[in-house]
């Protein structure tokens, strides 16, 4: 049975990959303050949504997908990161 | 019509929960998963003697809990398997978060609701509370008023639920106790009437699961951001046009098993006595029986009154149960579970709401029974019948009247 053949009210299937950037309605950004980060991976560890990413001497962040929670500024044990308002850019 | 059956299948005594799992078995479901509750345990448990004796060619699926027996039979659906489960109250409500998912994937299966009052007070016992309480969730509901017809209407509810225009998971309900416990006389139709009334499967031609085909069901639709509303608007809006044409395909298929069968169920409403009827009673389920014994007495005595029975609860059939009663003088209807935020029965209130539109506003009453198992005794219909009457004599309505108040 093709898919042609269906109502395109019938049921909610997906056949094209689309990506939901959950990065979209953050209000606060984590920033890494390079001279504290340890690399200790804490971050990497805590980070709900997995979109921390490892550099050759840090930790950042993919912001496509960050949604600004904080966990990851909240846990780290250099205190390398700091929640900035969107807004200031 | 509750007419005799006619002879060409074989006869047995049973109780509706055998009638049922007999509906289920000659449906020939693909997977049966199940979790016993009271009243619906012997019912799940003449499914798995079924399977394990080679009656019925299905997978029985024993799972932890009512909430795994839903999710698992989406899958099978998914795969192209047709499915049967059944439930009772406090299952229901465990099995309420995937309850929602069927409709909204357009998954045709069909479950029984063996009707039981929901705690608290705790009762184990029959009423229509769990029922009525999931109503708005897009299953379509048909209640059952004997034995023989809970068993002829598990395969019409096939047909039905996997109709191209309809694709929509059907409920089967009978009471809890009356109906699951009480032992009748009951008809087997022959294998090959039913099977030929069902014809060849067609469970899943939407969504079919296929690896040389990927694709996601039910992904993330909606919201502010991304696609937006629209798709959801036109998700919700396909299940309303199901559910809707599914009032013409639950005529057309009672009409073809009784074609096969000689037995010619009203599908959506049956109309009792009604001709000439100045007075009429609504009932819904098990107590239609007592209910027209009542009316007979009435009748026999000269006092003119019908009975409107409600078969398909949804899609609610507004117009036909219109018509029914537009030409009486009142209106009594009687439930088996309560509205709590409009102090009345369910069934009292849709109807109110379907005589809506008629040019004279007919006086209505509330009467409430037969709730935790208790009896509605013809005593108590003549009880209805009495205060109905008063009601058309110009009586102010009272409600709702608690029938077994003092039992």
């Amino acid at each position: 049975m093709s898919l042609r053949n269906v109502p395109d009210n019938m049921c909610p299937i997906a056949t094209e990959y689309t990506t939901m950037l959950t990065g979209d309605w953050r209000a606060l950004r984590p920033v890494v303050d390079r001279e504290r980060c340890v690399k200790c991976a804490t971050c990497w560890l805590y980070c709900p949504v997995q979109c921390v990413v490892e550099k050759a001497a840090w930790f950042d962040f993919n912001y496509d997908f960050c949604k600004g929670c904080g966990i990851c500024a909240e846990e780290c044990p250099h205190r390398a990161i700091k929640m900035v308002e969107e807004a200031e850019g | 019509m509750n007419q005799l059956p006619t002879t060409t299948g074989k006869v047995i005594v049973c109780d509706g929960n055998e009638a049922a799992a007999w509906g289920a078995c000659l449906s020939r479901p693909d997977m049966v998963a199940v979790y016993p509750i009271t009243p619906q345990s012997s019912l799940v448990e003449y499914l798995a003697e079924f399977i394990a004796d080679g009656r019925m060619d299905a997978d029985l699926m024993d799972v932890e809990g009512e909430h795994t027996v839903l999710s698992v039979l989406h899958g099978a659906v998914l795969a192209g398997a047709r499915t049967y489960s059944a439930t009772s109250a406090q299952g229901l409500a465990f099995m309420f978060e995937p309850y929602f998912r069927t409709p909204g994937l357009r998954l045709p299966m069909v479950v029984s609701l063996v009707t039981r009052d929901a705690v608290s007070p705790t009762c184990v016992w029959g009423g229509q509370q769990d029922a009525m309480t999931v109503k708005e969730v897009g299953w379509i509901h048909m209640y059952c008023e004997t034995q023989q017809e809970i068993l002829d209407t598990i395969p019409i509810a096939y047909k039905v639920a996997e109709h191209p225009d309809v694709m929509l998971p059907v409920n089967v309900n009978h009471d809890g106790n009356y109906l699951s416990y009480g032992v009748a006389r009951v008809e087997l139709p022959p294998q090959s009437v039913v099977d030929a009334f069902l014809g060849e499967k067609q469970v899943n031609w939407h969504a079919c699961l296929d690896p040389e085909r990927p694709m996601a069901v039910d992904p993330l639709t909606g919201g502010a951001g991304g696609i937006g509303p629209s798709m959801f608007v036109k998700y919700r809006k396909g299940i309303c046009a199901g559910m809707q044409d599914a009032l013409r395909v639950i005529e057309e298929a009672h009409e073809d098993w009784g074609k096969r069968t000689g037995r010619y169920w009203s599908p959506l409403i049956e109309e009792y006595r009604m001709e000439d009827a100045e007075v009429a009673l609504v009932t819904i389920g098990s107590m239609t029986g007592a209910a027209k014994d009542a009316v007979d007495t009435a009748r026999e005595a000269g006092r003119k009154i019908g009975l409107v029975k409600i078969k398909t609860f949804r899609p609610f059939p507004a117009a036909r149960i219109a018509q029914a009663l537009s030409k009486v003088k009142a209106i009594g209807v009687v439930d088996r579970s309560v509205n709590f935020g409009w102090n009345c029965g369910p069934v009292f209130q849709e109807v109110l709401a379907a005589m809506y539109a008629q040019p004279v506003r007919i006086p209505m009453m509330s009467f409430i029974g037969g709730l935790a198992g208790a009896d509605i005794t013809v005593e108590h219909f003549a009880t209805v019948v009495e205060r109905t009457f008063r009601l058309a004599g110009g009586e102010t309505a009272a409600g709702p009247v608690w029938l077994n108040e003092n039992d």
